[in-house]
């Protein structure tokens, strides 16, 4: 690890003031794959602006029915809270299907967002990466790529986003709210926070240099909206996904009003299925129209050498876990389980 | 003394105070140092381990303000004043073991013993996660839904003690050792050695 400054802030406009005056620093929360990094050397940060001691470690209810997480609530805290667990499963259970408890108790919620990815060409130093070292290639495209995306992803760079978190984020349409000094406070929309790599792989998501996550704001979720986070990984748990599934489903008199469907393990980010939620809307989701409005979206898979099972993983995941949520939602016909 | 947190001479050191196992500690340290290097190397606790030292495996698992963690991935210099229970800790000061101790010792719950006391400081955090409700990914949905204790079943034991690998696969003594000390009437004894402030700067 190379040697660095250490600045513990005392409020946010001193983090920000610390991060003018050393650019390229790094803010440090948890930790939990920051510090793992620059034991790796892919991170070497001249100075860490420390923002644990800052008050964002509150998980508030808002007047108009939503939930504001402050950006340092522990991922186990929140996965515990009562607020989350009753209005947001989905987003209880993906936090629990992610990491160990020793590193959820460290985790946080803006950290968990910011964390990168664990494709083991961008952090072994000593192999090509664009993502880690622009203009050096992608080792991963024609080597080891079982685990990458099927989605969205691009010459340059075919690395998944490693996050469970956030996948249930997108499909609950949460915010994250952001701190820019003097610049202000701005909110972008979780399904935008990420990017996809294209041309400019080392840049994971939309933040701006010195910004500060401070909160996720979700929004209240539709009365009689179910939701359910499921994962399939190579282990039954500590395992990163190979494609995961967060859905939202509010019926009406057996048709769909409300739906949110959203992917992990499958891009560069988060992905919102925006085409199989359009054919869901309105429809009478019977097993045929949801295996159907599901391919559609994955149709536009393109499969690397070694990892188009994932494309058949996530369509009978999402299948599956929409079917459940029409069952508990009280939608007929059943869905049956599929194999 | 400069207030920790800072060094009057070197940007890439400060001075952190750590109670660890009930007992002061001021440290000089270079940023990089990690809260295991600083248990390890600085203060002689040697219980806990380094195994990967890349939050994988769990080896070097303490209880830092009462929760379960991976001292590999803190740094030091960020955990100025917290306080540590270490493997050192679990006994009592007249040599009585913890009941997790007692419990793995009865269960053979080890081989080579190098996870062990991740394990034993693992299964201490577990045990007050679920007596406060926290649920895991094994959860029943209607136990998840409510804020009540959780049961310890061998799934959830299994499910909550997954950061933790133990490479000979001692698994089956280790959840059996858990899941009778769950199953104990009395809650488990806490973990901090109720001992009087024994000050040690160690510059």
């Amino acid at each position: 690890m190379k040697p660095f400054a250490y600045v513990r802030a005392g409020s946010l406009r001193e983090a920000a003031a610390a991060y003018a005056q050393r650019p390229g620093s790094r803010y440090l929360g948890g930790g939990t794959n920051l510090v793992d990094l620059m034991k790796h050397g892919v991170e070497t940060p001249g100075t860490l602006i420390d923002l644990t001691r800052l008050p964002l470690h509150e998980v508030e209810e808002q007047p108009a029915g939503g939930v504001s997480v402050g950006a340092l609530v522990p991922n186990s805290d929140l996965a515990a809270h009562p607020l989350v667990r009753s209005r947001y499963p989905a987003l209880s259970q993906a936090l629990l299907a992610g990491a160990s408890g020793q590193l959820r108790n460290v985790a946080t919620t803006g950290g968990n967002l910011l964390q990168r990815t664990r494709c083991p060409y961008f952090q072994d130093v000593s192999k090509p990466c664009n993502k880690r070292e622009p203009g050096t290639g992608c080792g991963a495209r024609e080597g080891v790529h079982r685990d990458h995306a099927v989605l969205g992803h691009s010459e340059q760079c075919i690395a998944t986003h490693p996050s469970d978190m956030a996948v249930a984020l997108a499909a609950l349409d949460a915010e994250i709210e952001l701190y820019g000094g003097e610049e202000g406070t701005r909110r972008v929309a979780a399904t935008e926070f990420h990017r996809l790599p294209g041309e400019e792989p080392e840049r994971d998501t939309v933040i701006r240099p010195g910004e500060i996550i401070t909160a996720v704001v979700l929004p209240p979720v539709p009365a009689g909206a179910v939701s359910l986070y499921r994962k399939a990984r190579d282990r039954a748990s500590y395992a990163f996904a190979l494609a995961s599934v967060a859905a939202v489903l509010e019926l009406d008199a057996g048709r769909v009003r409300h739906v949110a469907l959203a992917f992990g393990g499958l891009a560069h980010r988060p992905w919102r299925a925006t085409i199989a939620e359009e054919r869901l809307l309105g429809a009478e989701p019977s097993e045929a129209v949801v295996r159907e409005a599901v391919g559609a979206e994955l149709d536009r898979a393109r499969p690397l050498r070694d990892n188009a099972f994932k494309v058949a993983l996530a369509h009978r995941l999402a299948c599956d876990v929409l079917g459940t949520l029409i069952r508990s939602a009280g939608g007929q016909p059943p869905l049956p389980r599929t194999p | 003394m400069p207030p920790a947190g800072t060094h009057p001479a070197d940007a890439h050191h400060s001075r952190v105070a750590l109670r660890v196992n009930g007992s002061d500690h001021v440290l000089d340290v270079d940023h990089r140092v990690t809260l295991l290097d600083a248990l390890r190397e600085r203060l002689d606790l040697t219980g806990s381990k380094k195994g990967c030292d890349h939050g994988q495996c769990g080896a070097c698992t303490v209880l830092v303000d009462g929760r379960r963690v991976n001292s590999c991935l803190l740094l030091a210099v960020a955990q100025d004043g917290a306080e540590v229970t270490t493997v050192e800790g679990l006994a009592d000061d007249d040599g009585s073991l913890h009941p997790l101790q007692e419990a793995f010792l009865e269960h053979d719950a080890f081989q080579c013993g190098y996870c062990t006391p991740g394990q034993l400081c693992s299964a201490l955090g577990v045990l007050r996660e679920a007596a406060a409700g926290h649920p895991s990914h094994v959860t029943e949905p209607a136990a998840a839904a409510s804020t009540g204790p959780v049961v310890l079943t061998a799934e959830e034991v299994r499910e909550r003690l997954s950061g933790n690998l133990c490479r000979c696969g001692a698994y089956n003594g280790i959840v059996d050792a858990v899941a009778d000390v769950c199953a104990r009437p009395a809650p488990p004894k806490s973990a901090t050695a109720s001992t009087a402030p024994r000050p040690d700067v160690i510059v």
